[in-house]
């Protein structure tokens, strides 16, 4: 039986590796990417929690960030879209203003 | 002996490819390791017992939302933007000791968790049958403010993905083309009017 320290400290550095790549990519696919990948961390933890528990209320909750990461992505990638639409350029250093 | 192995090896892969995804400057290659790695975690669900969640996980994630995402890629051919000297590069050199610090704190928090209730020895099950039970009994209501959380968000991305001008444009040979049809000169001039 592998420890649940175990998934955690995996969990932790994914999530490490998906803030560090937010931080420092310029391009909003990437980072819309490593928000994935830390969401997922997230995920992972909170299975491993729930089966410290006993109990399978986690998986439901894992099941819910799942469906609201899809529907995050979806609005997401069609706003970059239509900032794509209108800038034609695609850096977060010039997306420094909520109008254009 | 066997399982610690295993899970050893499969972290060994995820942390790569969350590393690939976070280091190298090809979005697309990005997108391939991201997929990678969400693979390795539908493969740690299966070691927890989750198997209801290790196939969303794979159908959902790994299909639906990296094609969502490797589609965007390809229509707005990004790529150029990394390429360029970085003007801030001082600023995100900060990155990697706050992401050391982070992950310091993250693994000290893991390692202190002595108080923690101590494990019940049941092991919940993941088998379908049992997260769909809980998902109409006990979660309900959450699961129906999914619903229509997801009919929302397809709403919006159709408002959001309508050409400004409010014409009905018919679609177009393909998304791309209809991106750069849908970029007039006249904004540009408003652009400069604006600054």
């Amino acid at each position: 039986m592998i420890p649940e320290s175990w998934y955690l400290t995996l969990s932790a550095a994914l999530f490490t590796i998906g803030v560090v790549g937010v931080v420092i990519r310029r391009n909003p696919l990437v980072i819309f990417m490593s928000i994935e990948l830390a969401l997922n961390a997230a995920n992972l933890a909170l299975v491993a929690f729930g089966q410290r528990t006993g109990n399978p209320d986690g998986q439901a909750l894992v099941f819910f960030v799942m469906a609201v990461a899809a529907a995050e992505v979806a609005v997401g990638l069609a706003i970059i879209v239509a900032i794509f639409r209108v800038r034609q350029r695609l850096s977060v250093d010039e997306l420094s203003v909520m109008r254009w | 002996m066997m399982a610690r192995v295993a899970f050893l090896v499969i972290a060994g892969i995820a942390v790569a490819a969350a590393l690939g995804l976070v280091l190298r400057r090809n979005a697309i290659h990005g997108a391939l390791f991201l997929v990678m790695n969400l693979g390795c975690v539908a493969a740690l669900y299966l070691m927890l017992g989750a198997e209801f969640l290790a196939a969303a996980q794979i159908i959902v994630y790994a299909g639906a939302i990296m094609v969502l995402f490797v589609f965007a890629i390809m229509v707005l051919i990004p790529g150029k933007e990394e390429t360029g000297p970085d003007p801030r590069k001082a600023w995100r050199l900060l990155a990697a000791p706050l992401g050391g610090a982070l992950l310091l704190e993250l693994v000290l928090l893991v390692a202190s968790r002595a108080a923690a209730p101590a494990a019940t020895g049941a092991t919940a099950s993941g088998s379908v049958a049992t997260i769909g039970r809980l998902l109409f009994t006990d979660y309900l209501l959450p699961f129906e403010l999914t619903s229509v959380l997801l009919l929302a968000a397809m709403v919006g991305v159709l408002l959001l993905a309508r050409s400004r001008e409010g014409t009905a444009q018919s679609p177009g040979p393909g998304p791309e083309a209809s991106l750069r049809a849908s970029a007039p000169p006249r904004r540009a001039e408003r652009e400069v009017g604006v600054r």
